[in-house]
């Protein structure tokens, strides 16, 4: 006659199931990976005579940041950082205009299923191509200039805030929609009474983020004809005006980094 | 003036909710919705404003089909129906006065209510139904500052500036501790008899809503098990709706000293609670 508690049992060992249970599969895998690493970084060619005489190159760029030009260019600079901010403001303000409707109909709980369909097509064209890309389109279409450069941004804009607004649309409390919806409250009040207070404070953060990210941007594209500061500052590169074009990129980052803390100050009063 | 006639649910997922319940609400008539987790109660409220669409059947507030209901005259019939949450549901980040003035929606449109201009009758209103529940010195403090109490009755008075005909309440009192959830519950049978309104209220704490209310009505899996006054509600009945278990002292027999006066005697004493007679008095 023996019990469970005469026969003291063999100590049950525990340890936290495998992420790929077949063991052969599971270190095939990780050998392979291992292989391709190794393979890629001998696959990589590197010109380290180009690579040494390019260090004499970035010294310059980088002594020139030490002793930035504002002066000569100054001129072609303020014109590029008002054209940029222009450029960043008017499609940051189209942008969310036309991302708050499109956001509406992507999300999958209040919008019905055509809407949804069509709603969630834009995004993801937007999303799809890349801003340089789109600029090089709307370059082509509209010329040189600021003006296809905001049709840039605001086009990159709808895809990015849509998405993410639609995002958090989807994840809001259900309970308060229904509790606002029994009172006998239309579409739009709904919109605005149970919807906008959930959803207001991540917008108004995504947005500030967002107009900085159109600023760096307007930056970018402008290096293909889209005008804006950008421009500036692919002329200057192009006649190896490091000075000037160190002084153009530390603008750029006194803009972004006035955009950070305001926006930090202005998303705590919106909480 | 509610009746529901032969209502059935059955979810996409094939579930049947309700299975073809037929109850009727008399003007002024409180009734205590009782039953396990899952019987149907809280999809039984909804399909009466419609916040579930049901699958048959009728529901007739003052011989009006709401089934049969097209957008507008939902909204419009959604109106006379106030309802009060579980959860309390209201729009956490807007001020007291802004949830307790959601309840007019119905009534203003919308470029009054985006901007807050309500009808200075509905204001004032508000301001009286805050007072009512005890709340008039917090009218612009945010509804997530508010403890779960004071959240409850911003819930109530939202749903009574609507000036409803009937109360439809889910789970009044489940969020709360249980001396709140008298309060609350007392404050709810109060309002009701005030303004003789009609009520079905859904609640789990079976003592709770034998102290408060006359008729109980015991749903199980989408059937009506049971209908009929507190003092009916055997151990046998108890099985019925919620299963087998014992039930020695649920029915709350020895909770109050009065045990034998009938439960709206009881409440009318009750009520006597000080906050609402200091409100009273003004």
């Amino acid at each position: 006659m023996t019990t469970l508690a005469d026969t003291p049992a063999a100590p049950r060992r525990w340890k936290r199931p495998p992420f790929i249970a077949n063991a052969p599969l599971r270190y095939a895998i990780y050998a392979g990976a291992l292989i391709y690493l190794v393979v890629a970084i001998g696959s990589v060619e590197v010109n380290w005579s180009r690579a040494i005489a390019g260090m004499e190159r970035g010294q310059a760029f980088i002594s020139a940041f030490l002793a930035p030009d504002f002066t000569t260019r100054w001129t072609d600079i303020r014109q590029g950082l008002l054209e940029s901010l222009t450029m960043t403001v008017i499609s940051t303000v189209f942008g969310i205009l036309l991302s708050i409707p499109i956001a509406l109909g992507a999300a999958r709980n209040i919008a019905p299923w055509p809407i949804y369909y069509v709603c969630r097509s834009i995004i993801a064209v937007s999303r799809a191509f890349q801003e340089v890309v789109i600029a090089i389109v709307f370059v082509a279409m509209f010329g040189f200039g600021p003006f296809a450069g905001a049709m840039t941004l605001a086009f990159a804009t709808i895809g990015f805030l849509g998405k993410l607004l639609a995002e958090d649309i989807e994840d809001i409390d259900r309970g308060q929609v229904e509790a606002i919806r029994a009172t006998g409250a239309s579409w739009p009040q709904q919109m605005n009474y149970a919807i906008q207070p959930q959803v207001a404070p991540r917008f108004i953060g995504l947005c500030l983020y967002r107009l900085d990210i159109n600023f760096r941007e307007s930056a970018v594209i402008g290096i293909v004809g889209a005008g804006g500061i950008g421009a500036t500052l692919n002329t200057a590169l192009s006649r190896y005006d490091y000075d000037s074009a160190a002084a153009i990129l530390l603008c750029i980052i006194a803009v972004v980094f006035i955009a950070e803390y305001s926006s930090g100050f202005i998303r705590r009063r919106f909480l | 003036m509610l009746e529901i006639d032969s209502l059935t649910m059955r979810y996409p997922t094939g579930d049947l909710a309700l299975d073809s319940v037929s109850l009727s609400v008399e003007r002024g008539q409180v009734i205590a919705l009782i039953g396990p987790s899952g019987a149907g109660k809280s999809t039984l409220i909804r399909c009466v404003n419609r916040l579930v669409e049901p699958t048959f059947g009728s529901i007739r507030l003052n011989g009006q089909d709401i089934v049969a209901m097209g957008r507008t005259d939902l909204r419009r019939a959604r109106r006379k129906m106030g309802m009060i949450f579980q959860e309390y549901a209201l729009v956490e980040r807007l001020s007291v006065m802004e949830n307790v003035l959601s309840g007019q929606l119905g009534n203003v449109g919308f470029w009054r209510s985006y901007l807050r201009r309500y009808p200075q009758p509905a204001v004032d209103e508000a301001f009286r139904l805050l007072g009512r529940v005890g709340l008039d010195h917090m009218v612009d403090k945010r509804a997530d500052a508010l403890s779960g109490g004071q959240r409850q009755r911003v819930g109530i008075a939202r749903a009574l500036i609507q000036n409803p005909e009937i109360l439809l309440v889910d789970e009044p009192t489940a969020s709360l501790d249980p001396k709140t959830s008298r309060q609350i519950m007392r404050l709810i049978i109060e309002l009701c008899r005030e303004r003789g309104l009609g009520a079905i209220i859904n609640i789990h704490d079976v003592p709770l809503a034998m102290m408060f209310v006359e008729r109980i009505v015991g749903l199980r899996a989408g059937v009506i098990v049971y209908d009929g006054p507190p003092k009916g509600l055997t151990d046998d009945r108890l099985t019925e709706i919620y299963g087998e278990e014992d039930w020695s002292g649920t029915r709350g027999d020895g909770d109050e000293d009065e045990g034998d006066k009938p439960a709206h005697q009881k409440v009318a004493a009750a009520v006597d609670i000080p906050e609402l007679k200091k409100v009273a008095q003004r």
